[in-house]
């Protein structure tokens, strides 16, 4: 599946069986309300461009509006020797109970 | 851990390799077009599968429960937090990517049991109170691990980390949460807590895996920083967070050893009972045939599903070239 | 009917839908075909799951007697269910579970539509709330249909296969009965029949973009909404959702 700048590798040997029908996989890049542009957060597998976006809004943003998602097939990406950011992450503002802090935790229990 | 025995494999002594080993002792991110040793690569491929398939596995001693919520509010919570797993497993999965295997690769070695999954999820969820102990004591045990494997050496692996101990914390603390209700609760539902806590305390120590004195594998794994700490360090670590909030609830850790000890500074308890926790790896746990039924189950169910949307993405493209 | 009684009802049927569905779909968490799905599902049953919390928390408001959304949903017996036989139906294959979702999606977007020149504020505010969630529930459930319809010959039939099994449940939707016309009548909700053309067009578009037939027959089961009748499935499912309430009166969780 790899290109020769591909940023994965050959994938090896192990996979002389008949070609499987795996979902090709996407990375997925995201600028949030106040980003000024979009970053990469993660990658996932989608039979198409239009799932990919929808499966990016489904498991990297749980769905905040306002976002602008861009995806691409991992394949097409060409790639130095990376050396990017750690992906960020927001979860959604109306899912409250996602934030440690929603849960009252008395301070005699100590970090959590 | 949720990597449990994690065979590492050893490395060679050639010049390469020691030019990798000083990048990781400089502190570098190693990154997937980077050079490594075979035996990097393939220890890491197993540890980020295990790892993953733990998320995967890990939904189902949850989700057991989730119809069943008791409240609105706690159904959507609980459903979060199972949905949080599954993405969870969704992001190691493509971290495991980066090493040149397929998430479906993965996946087939997890259903035909060449790869395994963590020993905790083969337990039983019995009653609600095991919504909070599995939260509290499960997720509290995997954090341990986690936080520290931020930091690991292979970039990918560290980054998904990060995203997950982000989302991680409010877990525990959900977990948490419902032991407060609980034991505060009816004389019932503190029955419920207890017992919860009696099932699930060795099970959660069993986690961290045997003593690092008979693990053969955790020296190399350390020098390569996908190993950050040894078992008993974190297991040592978790008794010490964990028992005062069993004291703070009022429950009684089911360990009549359990002692404080001054002079270590930490407490004194009782080694899990190895055997069971080999019995269970070998698929002798109360619900390793279960487990790997449903997602067996859910794999084959969904293949005509994975091969429709894929059958249908080739025409749509196959009709845009005739198009254009 | 009593103008409150009815609005009670209305806003139990909206809850009630929402519920019952959401419950279904939650049946899938950690075992859907691929990953990125069970994501997915989890988050539309959160949405309505969400929404019953507003629905049901209204109809408690404009009951007066006391009672929380969640009073509502865990301890009523089936017969006081108000949601409509195609929301209680059985997940079926995913494929019968994604047909479901989006008959009831493309009717849920043209109500909550309507709900908005609602002339209840508070009616009109949580269709706000929820018409935007349910925008996105129906682009995927209907694009899943639609990659579904036109995939290969095997999931073309099951499709085929759902969508036969589920059109009888979609008259019921549009059904107006005494509740119904005293809602038009007051504003509050839309008349039922005018949604149908809407629907129609809708549902058309995709399930002809899916190469599905729509079935040739108007027959329409009746009786989920009203409480009448529902189906069998209806019982077993509140035997998991309202289980620990019932057995532990009283508890706080």
């Amino acid at each position: 599946m790899s290109s020769p700048n591909s940023a994965y590798p050959e994938t090896p040997a192990t996979q002389t069986k008949a070609k499987r029908q795996e979902w090709p996989l996407w990375e997925v890049f995201i600028r949030g309300q106040h980003g000024m542009s979009h970053r990469h957060v993660g990658s996932l597998h989608a039979p198409d461009e239009e799932m990919a976006i929808k499966n990016a809004r489904d498991v990297y943003t749980r769905r905040n509006e306002g976002v602008s998602i861009w995806v691409v097939e991992a394949r097409h990406i060409a790639a130095s020797s990376p050396s990017e950011k750690g992906p960020l992450y927001e979860p959604s503002e109306s899912k409250v109970y996602r934030h440690p802090t929603f849960f009252d935790i008395p301070d005699e229990v100590g970090a959590m | 851990m949720y990597a449990q025995m994690v065979k590492s494999e050893s490395t060679d002594e050639s010049a390469e390799a020691i030019a990798f080993q000083a990048r990781i002792d400089a502190g570098e991110k190693i990154e997937p077009k980077d050079w490594m040793p075979a035996g990097y690569r393939k220890t890491l491929i197993r540890q980020m599968g295990q790892h993953a398939h733990s998320e995967i596995v890990g939904q189902l001693p949850e989700g057991n429960w989730i119809t069943r919520a008791p409240t609105l509010e706690r159904k959507a919570i609980l459903l979060a937090k199972v949905q949080d797993e599954a993405g969870h497993g969704l992001y190691l999965y493509c971290g495991a990517e980066t090493l040149g295997v397929t998430r479906d690769e993965l996946t087939e070695m997890l259903l035909d049991g060449r790869m395994k999954y963590s020993s905790i999820f083969n337990y039983p969820t019995l009653t609600w109170a095991d919504m909070g102990a599995v939260g509290w004591l499960v997720d509290g045990a995997a954090i341990m691990n986690q936080v520290p494997l931020q930091r690991t050496s292979y970039g990918p692996y560290a980054r998904a980390m990060v995203r997950i101990c982000k989302e991680e914390s409010f877990h525990q603390r959900q977990g948490y949460d419902i032991m407060m209700k609980m034991a505060n609760g009816t004389p019932a539902q503190k029955k419920m807590a207890q017992d919860a806590l009696n099932r699930l305390w060795f099970p959660s120590l069993m986690m961290f895996g045997p003593s690092d004195a008979e693990s053969t594998h955790s020296e190399q794994s350390m020098k390569w920083k996908i190993k950050m700490n040894t078992n008993d360090e974190l297991r040592q670590k978790f008794v010490d967070q964990t028992v005062p909030q069993a004291e703070y609830l009022g429950l009684t850790v089911p360990d009549k050893t359990l002692k404080w000890n001054d002079e270590k500074g930490g407490y004194d308890f009782a080694e899990p009972n190895w055997d069971e926790f080999f019995e269970v790896l070998k698929g002798n746990g109360p619900c390793n045939t279960e487990r790997l039924a449903a997602r067996n189950k859910a794999w084959d169910d969904g293949k005509w599903v994975r091969d429709g949307m894929m059958a249908h993405a080739e025409k749509r493209k196959i009709r845009k070239v005739a198009a254009e | 009917m009593t103008d409150t009684t009815a609005y009670f009802e209305f806003l139990c049927r909206m809850g009630d839908n929402t519920l019952v569905l959401g419950h279904r779909v939650s049946e899938w968490c950690g075992h859907a075909p691929i990953l990125e799905e069970d994501i997915a599902l989890a988050n539309t049953a959160l949405d309505m799951i969400g929404q019953t919390q507003m629905w049901l928390g209204l109809a408690g408001e404009v009951e007066g007697e006391g009672r929380s959304a969640d009073d509502i949903a865990m301890l009523r017996d089936a017969w006081d269910f108000r949601n409509c036989l195609l929301c209680e139906q059985p997940n079926g294959d995913f494929g019968q579970t994604m047909m479901r979702q989006f008959l009831f999606d493309a009717w849920h977007l043209a109500m909550l539509t309507e709900l908005q020149n609602s002339s209840e504020q508070r009616v009109a505010e949580i269709a706000a709330k929820a018409i935007k969630e349910v925008q996105y529930h129906v682009e995927r459930s209907g694009d899943t249909v639609i990659a579904l319809g036109d995939g290969t010959a095997q999931s073309h039939e099951r499709m085929q296969k759902a969508l036969n099994l589920l059109w009888p449940y979609v008259g019921e939707l549009f059904t107006p009965d005494a509740v119904d016309t005293a809602m038009a009548e007051a504003g509050i909700a839309p008349d039922l029949t005018k949604l149908r053309v809407g629907f129609d067009t809708h549902i058309g578009q995709v399930l002809s973009e899916a190469t599905l037939a729509i079935p040739d027959s108007n027959f329409a089961h009746q009786g989920g909404k009203s409480g009448f009748q529902h189906s069998e499935h209806l019982g077993h499912i509140l035997t998991q959702m309202q289980w620990l309430q019932r057995a532990y009166p009283g508890a706080s969780w």
